[in-house]
């Protein structure tokens, strides 16, 4: 074999021996977002971005893909000086970005998507055919089966990341930038992105690896970099790295990943739904038939991909979508179909999974937010007419204290605070009314570490407390960390249901898809 | 009176001609809208394109100083250029300016509305006609009984604008333009991640509406009715806008809207001329309710675009 020879991908393509980034500077208007960060990359290697929301992997990879440009700093590729322009140079390059939301175009073919915004072999008229064989070629290549001719919305999110590494291969990527892949994936998906990772690795290519998930990244990386607010805290080899260790890099303080749970003390029934079903957005079958038992004392987690109902049954509980068939019933009375305002005085509380649409009001105080259904209530009221803005300020402001949320002041717009410190007025004003039952709906998604665990405790406390938990969530993780029971939704319906006691997440990934 | 005299050849025939103007409009507002950009104002574009056309014939007949196919054919450059003009205006304020579209659109229409009336009473005063393109006959198709009447008799336009109708359909959906088009209607952040400039593509889209508004215009006003008077198209933009959906944004079924709405169009004013015992005014409304109905039952659809109305901004 020639020098030339080795040099080159199965693709075709030459690799990228090395990239480094050096002194990478960025300011935005009022954050420096990176700060003097050093990245490298080499062929054959996995090497993970670790970092929570803001810490700047995002930023970072967005310079190396032209999408932003560096204020300070170098970027090297095999040793040359390189600026990258734009994402059509990037890709020229041989850099290629699979986004954490899917740049695909739902309505068109794979071949199509592929095709978009390359030159044709044919002028201004499209090659699909030529496309299409190419593609063929290179799914056996890198054993990545796709059907060129399916639209977008025909394939399954696995699939779909599959096309995206597809078309960045097509490009001539030699390095590929992963940002948050699993985010979306069952178990299954994967590992077999993982297979395909490897695989990739193996055949020379460079690959950065975004994440948050520690469990990941010390099982996929063979190099980790830790951000933390805009710069880089360290690069060690991940056979180096600990679990512990990597969060604390990333918190900058201890971390504690596995909870204390104390033993269950599960009391009466306080929520039981008995084969309720409803309606999808789009009008077909949405809930089918699903009965559940919720006792005080406990957490249940409603496991699964999402969109197999788990928002309809959060919103069939909290009086927010019409029960067509069977009841629901809290604390032995029946509330089916009962109005919001009916199930607050009760006792049910609700973390909603849109927190920005159907939590909170982003235009509004974090005072307003916090008496968003109490604001008629007699201790902040005159005569349940006149509002009290003084007692609502100073028990939002307790409140603000006891959930430790960061904001300058109780008239903050909410608007201006960050996800988790969102999340925590959300969780300090739904349990301030000291409920019942708790539907919990990704009460940790896009939030970070720090935040998520102060969150997780909360939700323990609760239990303890005596509150029923249902706990709706797409991380396994977070649903095997707190839960008491699991259950599993596929296409409506509860597929199963298990105590979670050492529970084989294998079989809960394949309950998740519809196996079994 | 039977139905022999309601479904007459000539009804046909001027079904079809009635077609050309929604045809131009609403093929050039389904390249608009797959691309993102909803545009209201086609009507204006429709009636600034009439006046451009018919000023030019008017100015090289009165003038003679053009032979008179190119006279036309000048009217039609002009029609086009006015047309274009006022689509790149649409453009810069929805794309560039990231305006409502609802809105410009609105403006854009209102702008069209009373600019080529001020423009018609400065330059020409009174209602005059021109002589419009004459009607094609062609050796032996002509005399086909009834098929010749209905297919072989019309103007030059009829005849571009229903051969617009396949090419259209080939421009969106094998070339690569037209996939940038429907990527940037569908999903702009995708597109732009690919190197395809959103903005480029809707300019682009949004200037050819306009041309085809243009020339919608000038084949009222030196094609079938061969004068230009205040608001000439009478609506006829928006109902060209409601075909779109109608046809769920393919060439083809927009086409097809656009020849059923004018074939009852047709029909109504034979019944008027023929005189039947119907209020005329319900006759004037039935295409119009007959659209609303036919919108009503168009559904959501795999082509709708789902950026349509939504400016692009990069992420972050």
């Amino acid at each position: 074999m020639s020098q030339t020879e080795n040099q080159l991908l199965p693709t075709g393509h030459a690799r990228i021996d090395s990239l480094t980034m050096s002194g990478i500077v960025k300011r935005f208007p009022g954050v420096l977002a990176a700060d003097e960060i050093d990245f490298d990359v080499r062929s054959g290697e996995i090497h993970a971005l670790l970092g929570e929301n803001g810490a700047g992997k995002s930023t970072l990879m967005k310079m190396l893909y032209g999408l932003y440009h560096p204020d300070e700093g170098e970027i090297r590729i095999n040793d040359a000086p390189t600026i990258i322009k734009s994402p059509i140079d990037a890709i020229q390059h041989g850099i290629g970005m699979i986004h954490q939301h899917f740049m695909l175009v739902p309505s068109l073919t794979v071949a199509e998507n592929i095709a978009l915004g390359m030159k044709s072999s044919r002028g201004f008229q499209l090659d699909l055919d030529v496309v299409s064989q190419r593609v063929l070629e290179l799914s056996d290549i890198y054993n990545l089966k796709v059907d060129p001719h399916l639209p977008i919305w025909q394939l399954a999110v696995g699939e779909q990341q599959r096309v995206e590494i597809l078309r960045a291969l097509y490009k001539g990527a030699a390095l590929l930038i992963l940002d948050e892949p699993t985010a979306v994936l069952t178990p299954q998906e994967v590992d077999g992105l993982f297979r395909i990772l490897n695989q990739l690795a193996a055949d020379g290519h460079g690959l950065v690896f975004i994440s948050h998930k520690l469990h990941e990244v010390l099982e996929i990386s063979h190099r980790v970099t830790v951000l933390r607010d805009g710069r880089r805290v360290n690069t060690i080899p991940t056979s180096q790295a600990t679990r512990p260790k990597l969060a604390e890099m990333m918190v900058g303080r201890p971390v504690l990943l596995e909870y204390e749970k104390n033993p269950l003390q599960a009391r009466d029934d306080r929520l039981a739904l008995q084969d309720v079903s409803a309606l999808s957005n789009r009008g077909t079958t949405g809930l089918d038939a699903v009965s559940l038992q919720l006792r005080g004392g406990e957490i249940v987690g409603i496991a699964g991909v999402s969109g197999n109902g788990q928002q309809e049954l959060a919103q069939c509980i909290t009086g927010l979508r019409e029960v067509t068939a069977g009841s629901v019933t809290v604390d032995g009375s029946d509330v089916t179909n009962a109005p919001p305002a009916a199930l607050h005085a009760i006792g049910l509380s609700y973390i909603p999974e849109e927190r920005m649409i159907d939590g909170v009001i982003k235009e509004f105080s974090v005072a307003e937010n916090y008496v968003l259904q109490d604001h008629g209530h007699p201790k902040y009221t005159t005569a349940r007419i006149f509002m009290l803005f003084n007692k609502i300020r100073q028990a939002c402001r307790r409140a603000i204290q006891q959930f430790e949320i960061k904001t300058p002041s109780t008239e903050t717009l909410v608007k201006s605070l960050s996800g988790g410190n969102i999340q925590k007025l959300v969780l300090a004003r739904e349990l301030s009314r000291d409920p019942g039952v708790l539907i919990a709906a990704q009460p940790t998604r896009g939030v970070d570490i720090g935040a998520t665990e102060y969150i997780h405790k909360q939700l323990l406390e609760e239990r303890d407390k005596g509150t029923a938990i249902l706990l709706i969530s797409e991380d396994l993780d977070e649903i095997r960390a707190l839960s008491d029971r699991i259950a599993v939704m596929y296409e409506g319906r509860i597929v199963g249901e298990v105590v979670n006691d050492n529970v084989d997440v294998e079989q809960l990934g394949l309950l998740m898809t519809g196996g079994v | 009176m039977g139905l022999d005299d309601i479904f007459t050849a000539s009804v046909f025939a001027s079904a079809i001609r009635l077609a050309t103007p929604y045809i131009f409009a609403a093929l050039g507002e389904t390249f608009a809208q797959r691309s993102g950009v909803l545009n209201l104002g086609v009507d204006g574009i429709m009636l600034m394109g009439a006046f451009g056309g018919f000023y030019a014939v008017h100015l090289a007949q009165t003038a003679g100083v053009m032979a008179e196919p190119l006279g036309l054919l000048m009217g039609v450059l002009v029609a086009l250029i006015v047309g274009g003009l006022m689509g790149l205006a649409m453009a810069f304020v929805s794309v560039t300016l990231k305006a409502k579209q609802g809105i410009s659109g609105i403006g854009v229409y209102l702008f069209g509305l009373g600019l080529s009336e001020l423009l018609f009473q400065q330059w020409v005063g009174t209602p005059k006609s021109v002589a419009g393109f004459p009607r094609i006959s062609f050796p032996i198709l002509t005399d086909i009984p009834i098929l010749g009447e209905i297919f072989f008799h019309h103007n030059l336009l009829v005849y571009v604008a229903f051969a617009l109708v396949p090419l259209s359909a080939f421009v969106l959906n094998r070339t690569t333009f037209g996939l940038m088009i429907r990527a940037v209607g569908q999903n702009p952040e995708a597109a732009d991640a690919m190197g395809v400039s959103v903005a480029r593509v809707r300019y682009a889209t949004t200037t050819i509406g306009g041309m085809l508004a243009g020339l919608a215009g000038a084949s009222l006003s030196i094609a079938l009715i061969n004068l230009f008077q205040q608001n000439l198209t009478a609506g006829q933009g928006f109902i060209a806008v409601a075909l779109v959906y109608f046809g769920g944004w393919r060439p083809l079924a927009v086409a097809a809207g656009a020849m059923l709405f004018s074939f009852v169009n047709a029909l109504q004013l034979q019944i008027k001329v023929i005189g039947a015992d119907i209020p005329s005014e319900f006759a004037v409304m039935a295409p119009y309710v007959i659209t609303i109905i036919a919108l009503v039952f168009a559904t959501k659809r795999q082509e709708q675009p789902t950026a349509l109305t939504k400016p692009y901004e990069r992420g972050e």
